[in-house]
């Protein structure tokens, strides 16, 4: 038997109540995990430059700090993170900086929903200066010109914050992968 | 371990579709990146909440009085390519109640909100992949995508299954609603039999007597087992 996956379609405007009640889902880190805690936030735009209010959802998926997904995660980790964005577009997750994965750089998997994505959009988010980006095969594969839109930047003055834009459309507009 | 096919051409929505105007400025303009499948894609989380609640997957349950409505069961199974149950996937649902209207701040639809409806669910497949909801009909509603545009009614779904890459987020529409043809949103899937797959199914089997109408709703998720190697010389 060969089934095709059934289509998708868009989260719409009012997934909140069901989806993102729960704040929580923004700390994939707990007291006492191991690493080197970072808040990651997020700010979604269109194409215009206009910020997604209240109507965008990203979701992490990431290793923990020694780079397991599953298999002997963390207990004091879970990989899987999921907000909303505010009236601003932003939001900010409480994670800790992921470890390298099978000779990839750290990166942290990224899925975007919104009103107006019929389907979600795959990013990876990698973090600005970090050695092993030269080397990473997946980095290999996008246009040197576009690289930069994966990296997540440190905030200045704020020690372990970092943030990153996600253009969906246009200018600067963010690399997507199909997976 | 699975492998995960590239979706099958027409079976699923391009980005952009002019005919559903957030799309224009929203969808990416630049092609997508192939990426390779690496752990980061084959693995995936569980479940990505809090253990499921004994009533959460029945939404006339979650507050004192029943909410205002045609009851209904929507019940199906969650299948891989194979045709094979997912066990143990989460499965979101959530709706708007029997007027039409969301119990979000920014839907001000001029229907009423019905106090004892939330409508949002979760459940958890069994070792077959099957799953069960208890809810109400949702009411069809207007949204000002172009003049006097209504979506039918439908119920959202959100399902996580063995893999990052399996991820899928979807809506249910009912049987012979007049609505479907002039959904932008549905319309936009190319393939017909893709927008058929989208429509629940009435079914005698699952309506319960003197009590709820019931639908049956299967959904397939990305994935079939690797086959090492080739048998039979096909």
């Amino acid at each position: 038997m060969s089934l095709i996956p059934s289509a998708s379609q868009t989260v719409g405007p009012f997934f909140n109540f069901a989806l993102t009640p729960d704040a929580r889902l923004g700390v994939l880190a707990g007291e006492g995990a191991e690493g080197d805690r970072i808040s990651l936030a997020f700010r979604v735009v269109d194409g215009d430059g206009a910020p997604t209010p209240g109507d965008s959802m990203i979701e992490l998926w990431q290793a923990d700090a020694r780079g397991r997904y599953t298999q002997g995660i963390d207990p004091n980790f879970r990989g899987f993170g999921r907000l909303e964005t505010d009236s601003h577009g932003e939001c900010i997750f409480e994670t800790v900086k992921p470890g390298p994965v099978d000779g990839q750089a750290p990166h942290i998997n990224v899925m975007v929903f919104a009103r107006g994505l019929l389907k979600q959009l795959y990013t990876r988010v990698y973090f600005d200066g970090e050695a092993a980006n030269a080397c990473d095969p997946v980095l290999m594969l996008v246009p040197e010109d576009r690289r930069g839109t994966l990296l997540a930047r440190a905030v200045a003055g704020r020690p372990n914050a970092w943030f990153i834009e996600i253009r969906l459309q246009g200018e600067g507009e963010t690399v997507f992968f199909d997976v | 371990m699975n492998e995960y096919p590239r979706t099958k051409p027409g079976s699923q929505p391009e980005y952009l579709y002019a005919g559903y105007r957030s799309t224009i400025r929203r969808a990416p303009s630049q092609p997508l990146i192939q990426l390779p499948h690496t752990l980061s894609e084959l693995s995936g989380p569980v479940y990505g909440h809090n253990s499921i609640g004994p009533t959460d997957n029945d939404l006339t349950l979650h507050f004192a009085e029943a909410p205002q409505g045609e009851r209904i069961i929507v019940a199906g199974r969650v299948l891989d390519e194979d045709g094979r149950g997912v066990p143990n996937a989460l499965v979101e649902v959530w709706q708007a109640n029997a007027g039409g209207r969301y119990r979000h701040a920014r839907d001000n639809h001029p229907a009423p909100i019905d106090p004892n409806f939330l409508g949002a669910g979760r459940a958890v497949t069994d070792d077959a992949g099957n799953y069960r909801f208890v809810s109400i009909k949702p009411g069809a509603y207007p949204w000002r995508n172009h003049h006097n545009a209504w979506r039918p009614a439908h119920i959202h779904f959100s399902l996580f299954g063995s893999a990052f890459v399996t991820r899928l987020v979807t809506q249910m529409y009912f049987p012979d609603d007049p609505l479907i043809p002039l959904d932008p949103i549905l319309q936009s899937i190319p393939d017909a039999d893709a927008r058929a797959r989208l429509v629940s199914q009435f079914d005698l089997s699952l309506t319960e007597p003197e009590w709820a109408l019931g639908y049956r709703f299967d959904i397939v998720l990305r994935g079939r087992r690797a086959t090492h190697f080739e048998e039979g010389g096909k």
